[in-house]
């Protein structure tokens, strides 16, 4: 029956082609989307195993159909060329669209349509979707940590300083340019620290002390990403130069540093700062534990940073250091002005990826007794009066470390295009 | 006779256990045009190298205008900064605009102020007909376009030797000759000038001197005329006899 009614359409304008295809695509369709979104089953009189791969049947076939030749629709061979490239592509494209049409009802019905999100207390959850009462009622503790309620504004307030100062650099007059980078590297995290440390840390000005045991949360994520990030970038570009160098005391040192520092795993880096670290200082020397964390951290990834540099630095051509030689530049000012501004904006993807690792490495903190955003979590979902609500927590931090990675991400996209030049 | 700018004695260079200069002697005294010819693998871009260090030679000595080159390196950043060389692949810095390309040592390495080293720049780039592009980036523009900014670039520094290093071979054939024009001039304003090339037409309109290298030996050195009239070893006599 299917060999006729094939050649049939063969035979027919191409027009009819084009209806009878995507009619019969979209009843399948639709009678998947009928059967999972409304729970009825418009085939219910045919026999189980027929009525289950009806939908399957009728789009393969319109998808078929569709494929025999041009439709002159742009939608339609844009779909033929892509997706509907053969039999076995078609089925797949089927398959995939079924599954995202059966699973999208309950997910939906868990995220939002059954979810709770009113009352303070576990008894309000009664649906049977997500709770995100739990969620609204332990926001403050995912944001702040243990850090006390009424002095979140100093939080608050520390960042938007920090981000203002960031912002600094665009007001640059033209001939303030040339500091632009020694403000970034060297005197906007000094100023940054101040503030972070008199702030949030306290303990003059009137301000109350909060011992750093109690900064947690997306604030403490935000503390610790952003000091590893601006630090371990300079110290990286410093190794990545040195492996390079041609005084092998200055490149064994570099080589020594980073396969040292790659082959270690991190956590056993954070756990050594916290309790091994302290036994080799003098008795009467103390140092912070987020401090000592920060540094770790720092240290680790700049090693990362540096074999990313590194490649930069290996893709352009000698020729450039050769040119930068004749015209009598020493080591510094040829690196400076002619080697680094190339090989940073070569190496934008992968020094992103490197950072977003980083921050995605910071709940690893956690070992030590810091507890970020992914800690404060951990400890949530163990408090008795509010078992059982792992799943939201997770996905809660989730979507806000996706937002902070994909923000981070489309910026370093931006740089590329902006830092964009034809060779 | 004045004193010669350049002065190579018994100078030898290896790479690992390759041996690519033997032996050289040369001098050139100011002002003259010097133009080094030969096979490939002879050793001619390495010479001209050898002579601002951008590769270090083993054996003998260079002198380059009364200071010799050895291990000191503030040495060598002054005498790089009196000795302009153009390359094979032009070698401009892409993330620069031409004029800044020019500007750039001028101004940081002889720490000229920044409208003097303008005003430089934009009188060189008129010099090779290019100051019409001064804002555009290298990657905008043409090979032969390219090959002229940098010879003004080398120029910005007011070097004293000017070193070319097969300056057309990476050039278009319609290309090559707004690149030798431009060197013509030079030549006529003056410059002492080394330069490696293949164009015979070149070296018999401007050069004073013909050098033949084979085999990292100086084989033949005379006079232009001298050179193509009556080559003297029959090994130059092979190569002209191919190459005109």
């Amino acid at each position: 029956m299917k060999t006729i009614s094939f050649s049939q359409l063969r035979t027919a304008s191409k027009l009819n082609n084009l209806y009878i295809g995507s009619s019969l695509l979209s009843i399948a369709i639709l009678d998947v989307f009928i059967n999972s979104f409304f729970n009825v089953n418009l085939t219910s009189g045919l026999p189980n195993k027929i009525s289950l791969f009806l939908p399957l049947v009728l789009g393969f076939i319109g998808f078929g159909i569709l494929r025999m030749e041009f439709t002159g629709s742009r939608f339609f061979d844009n779909l033929n060329k892509n997706i509907n490239t053969n039999n076995f592509n078609a089925l797949l494209t089927l398959f995939i669209i079924f599954v995202i049409i059966k699973a999208t009802p309950p997910a939906l019905s868990w995220m939002i349509l059954d979810a709770n999100i009113s009352g303070d207390t576990k008894e309000a959850c009664t649906g049977t979707g997500a709770c995100w009462t739990y969620i609204k009622v332990w926001l403050r503790r995912f944001m702040y940590g243990m850090y006390p309620n009424e002095l979140h504004w100093r939080i608050n307030t520390a960042f938007l300083l920090v981000i203002a100062l960031g912002f600094v650099g665009y007001f640059f007059k033209e001939n303030l340019k040339k500091y632009l980078a020694l403000y970034y590297v060297i005197i906007y995290p000094i100023i940054a620290f101040l503030i972070i440390y008199y702030l949030i840390s306290g303990g003059s000005f009137g301000l109350v002390w909060v011992e750093t045991g109690a900064w947690g949360g997306l604030s403490l994520t935000f503390i610790v990403s952003f000091f590893c990030l601006i630090f371990c970038f300079p110290l990286g570009m410093v190794l990545a130069l040195g492996r390079r160098s041609d005084l092998p005391a200055i490149r064994y040192i570099s080589v020594g540093y980073i396969e040292f520092w790659r082959g270690v795993p991190l956590i056993t880096v954070l756990f050594m700062s916290s309790v091994m670290f302290p036994m080799f200082l003098p008795e009467d020397f103390f140092m912070d534990k987020l401090v000592r964390v920060i540094i770790a951290i720092t240290l680790f990834e700049a090693a990362y940073c540096a074999e990313v540099i590194r490649g930069g630095l290996q893709a352009l051509p000698r020729g450039q250091y050769d040119a930068a030689k004749s015209l009598g530049m020493g080591y510094w000012k040829m690196h400076i002005f002619v080697i680094l501004p190339q090989a940073l904006k070569l190496v934008i993807p992968g020094i992103a990826n490197t950072f977003l690792a980083l921050v995605k490495d910071t709940p690893l903190i956690f070992v030590v007794g810091l507890a970020e955003l992914a800690g404060m979590l951990a400890l949530a979902k163990t408090n008795p009066k509010w078992l059982g609500f792992a799943m939201e927590g997770y996905i809660f931090a989730s979507i806000i470390f996706w937002i902070i990675c994909y923000a981070m991400s489309k910026y370093s996209y931006n740089l590329e295009t902006k830092y964009k030049t034809e060779r | 006779m004045s004193d010669p700018i350049i002065k190579i004695e018994n100078m030898n260079k290896w790479f690992g256990d390759f041996q690519v200069l033997k032996d050289i002697n040369l001098s050139v005294e100011k002002n003259k045009k010097i133009v080094v010819c030969g096979p490939s693998g002879s050793g001619k871009s390495t010479l001209i190298r050898c002579i601002n260090r951008l590769e270090e030679h083993q054996k003998g000595s260079i002198i380059v205008d009364g200071s010799e080159l050895d291990e000191n390196t503030k040495n060598i950043e002054a005498i790089r900064a009196e000795v302009g060389m153009v390359f094979q692949q032009f070698n401009l810095f892409p993330h620069l605009s031409i004029l800044d390309n020019c500007t750039l040592a001028p101004i940081w390495v002889k720490k000229m102020p920044k409208a003097e080293a303008e005003q430089l720049a934009i009188k060189q780039l008129e010099q090779v007909q290019i100051s019409d592009q001064a804002n555009k980036f290298p990657g905008q523009l043409s090979g032969g376009q390219q090959q002229r900014c940098a010879i003004a670039r080398a120029l910005c520094m007011q070097p004293k030797i000017m070193l070319f290093d097969e300056p057309t071979s990476a050039l278009d054939p319609e290309m090559i000759k707004e690149v030798l024009d431009a060197m013509v001039n030079l030549a006529k304003a003056g410059m002492t000038m080394i330069v490696v090339t293949h164009e015979m037409g070149f070296a018999k309109e401007v050069a004073d001197e013909v050098i033949f290298m084979d085999e990292g030996m100086i084989v033949e050195r005379n006079t232009t005329k001298e050179f193509f009239a009556n080559p003297k070893n029959d090994r130059t006599k092979l190569f002209l006899s191919q190459i005109l």
